[in-house]
């Protein structure tokens, strides 16, 4: 398609090209080709602009109805009774009770993966066990729901006949089973923080007479410690997120409690079950959907702003 | 270790003596039997950690097998789903759905992705705000819960500017940003790791631009790109919450349109069955996840295989 410059352009006796390395033609198709790129890139601006939009003006709507006080200083989650409440902590500390089991799970269990992989594995074993973890990270959120409905709530009843078990649904049971499914996440970035650590610091720790124990949790650990932290605040806001392991284990009731044999409604469960129905555009309801969804956004929005500066650090220091 | 000093030492050097030998002694003194039990049992500690991960992923595969296994045969993916005979009912709708669905999600996130990659590698100016500004923003998007994109959908797609309908089209369009920080991510990793050598080579001997990330880069870059690829259209084979709010909800009994009528997805059509108080019907629910188990795995370990395989160092 483009002749090559020297070849086209006459050449003097000495055989150098005489014409100018300008482009010969105005390479229209390059152009074009540059607008679709750019286009790409700028569309996932396009995707956050056309989220905040669509989540703030129901947002603004559900406010004019409903006070700041009634969302935010009142205890009662019942949106769509007729006598409507609009506290939201229920539904808030439905989701903070996840983010806790999940993370009571997810960081020992992760950084046991994440330190053993890094640091006492042999380059075989990794090379076996890291896909397999990475396979675990791909398990549909669906099936996790259910197995954590079907068989690891009825064996929590079994291994725990002491607890009340009053429902079916337990919040603890679910926590576990999103803990459970972010372990890959945290093992791996983890993984990542405490590979960058540079050999020197290793070599220098066993030189002063340290053993692989202390090397890997006096020296390794604290210096990767911003990846960790991000790994760990990342699974946190995956934990916010997480719709269907929660909306099929934890149940769907509002309630503002701590016991993990209870059933609780989260945010993203009560936007599963109220959006489900075909609820016209405009009503109290639909704009409901949009304030929590708001909520939801801000709360993950925090979370990843933090992982990503931490990440960015372990990043500058080492590399 | 601590030899005598061949000058006496004085002042600053005789304090920094004593101070090497006292380090050296106590860390000397310090492994000794109760240092190696507590390393033997940090490394158990350890194994105990990644075997509980290893093990609860078994677990959950053996548990969808012994669930569903009786149910599994052809009318599973011949027969169309019912409320009313769990043992005749099947996936047929709901993964003819899946099937246009992750079809739509493939032909929009691949030039998207790929496309966006390739600007922010190749083209873009890392100096200036807005390119910043792309790449951050991706970076967040990647984080943001699926059940936004669903509300997205809802007020973008399906109502608002688009205004779809919940038909098939709008999960696509959904599923492909919800997977699309994926595909950059990856896609630009992959495009990162190609040598400026390539480059420059391809520059000089009179290739523009364009020709130069055709022919070179992309070519070379090709098994991260697929890697992200797969790991997305399996994340969208295997995701529901999205779906539930732009319209995959309802018992499709006959074959579904992209651009009209009401769909369903497997992974949607299995939360049905298993929301469902009979037996029978969580019997064929699991049998429904043994059927997209295999699917997503199957696309996640030929991923992982495929990075694995093609990765090179140059």
């Amino acid at each position: 398609m483009t002749s090559n410059q020297a070849s086209a352009s006459p050449t003097t006796r000495s055989g150098f090209p005489s014409g100018s390395l300008e482009a010969s033609s105005p390479r229209y198709a390059e152009k074009a080709i540059f607008a679709f790129l750019a286009f790409c890139g700028v569309l996932s601006v396009g995707v956050t602009t056309a989220i905040v939009i669509s989540l703030l003006m129901p947002t603004i709507d559900f406010f004019r109805q409903v006070t700041l006080e009634q969302f935010f200083l009142d205890t009662t989650w019942a949106p769509r009774q007729a006598t409507g409440r609009f506290g939201v902590w229920p539904v808030v500390v439905g989701t903070l009770n996840i983010v806790i089991w999940a993370l009571l799970v997810a960081i020992p269990i992760g950084l046991a993966s994440a330190i053993y992989l890094s640091e006492y594995a042999s380059p075989r074993t990794r090379k076996i066990v890291k896909p397999v973890l990475e396979v675990l990270a791909g398990i549909p959120t669906v099936a996790i729901g259910l197995f954590a409905f079907f068989a690891l709530n009825p064996a929590a009843r079994l291994a725990l006949p002491f607890l009340d078990w009053s429902g079916i649904f337990s919040v603890g049971v679910a926590g576990v089973a999103v803990g459970l499914m972010t372990v890959p996440l945290v093992a791996s970035i983890s993984d990542d923080a405490m590979r960058a650590v540079p050999r020197a610091l290793r070599e220098g720790a066993y030189g002063l007479g340290a053993n692989k124990f202390k090397v890997s949790l006096r020296v390794v650990f604290p210096a990767a410690i911003s990846g960790i932290v991000a790994s760990i605040v990342l699974a946190g806001s995956r934990a916010v997120g997480e719709t269907m392991v929660v909306y099929i284990a934890a149940g769907r009731t509002p309630n503002l409690t701590f016991d993990p044999t209870e059933s609780v409604q989260t945010m993203t469960a009560y936007i599963a079950g109220t959006a489900t129905g075909d609820i016209p555009t405009g009503t109290l309801d639909y704009d409901t959907i949009f304030a929590v969804g708001t909520l939801l956004f801000v709360m993950t929005l925090v979370l990843n702003v933090l992982a990503i500066r931490l990440v960015r650090r372990f990043r500058e220091a080492y590399e | 270790m601590a030899s005598n000093p061949i000058t006496p030492a004085t002042g600053r050097a005789s304090l920094a003596i004593s101070g090497a030998r006292a380090v050296t002694a106590r860390s000397l003194e310090a492994s000794d039997r109760g240092d190696q039990i507590r390393g033997a049992v940090f490394l158990a500690l350890l194994l105990l950690g990644i075997g509980v991960a290893l093990l609860s992923l078994a677990a959950i595969i053996i548990w969808a097998l012994i669930e569903g296994l009786p149910r599994v045969d052809p009318r599973l993916v011949t027969n169309a789903p019912s409320t009313v005979q769990p043992g005749e009912a099947g996936f047929r709708t709901a993964l003819l759905g899946s099937l246009m669905v992750v079809g739509g999600v493939i032909g929009l996130v691949v030039p998207i992705g790929v496309g966006a990659a390739v600007y922010l590698e190749e083209y873009a100016d890392r100096e200036r705000w807005w390119n910043r500004l792309i790449e951050l923003n991706i970076q967040n998007l990647a984080g943001v819960p699926s059940i936004v994109f669903g509300i997205l959908g809802l007020a973008f797609i399906v109502r608002g500017p688009l205004s779809l309908g919940f038909v098939a089209a709008a999960g696509s369009l959904t599923l492909t940003l919800l997977v699309l920080p994926t595909v950059i991510i990856a896609a630009r990793e992959a495009i990162r790791a190609v040598p400026p050598s390539i480059r420059e080579g391809s520059l000089a001997l009179g290739a523009t631009r364009w020709q130069t990330v055709r022919r070179q880069v992309l070519p070379a870059a090709l098994p991260g790109v697929m890697t992200g690829i797969i790991l997305a259209i399996a994340r969208a084979t295997g995701e529901a919450a999205p779906l539930l709010l732009v319209g995959a909800v309802t018992f499709v009994t006959y074959n579904p349109s992209f651009l009209e009528g009401a769909y369903s997805t497997l992974p949607v059509q299995i939360f049905n069955y298993s929301s469902r108080p009979q037996a029978e019907f969580r019997v064929l629910a699991m049998a429904g996840v043994i059927l997209m188990l295999g699917l997503v795995l199957a696309m996640n370990s030929f991923a992982v295989w495929l990075r694995n395989r093609f990765e090179q160092s140059w």
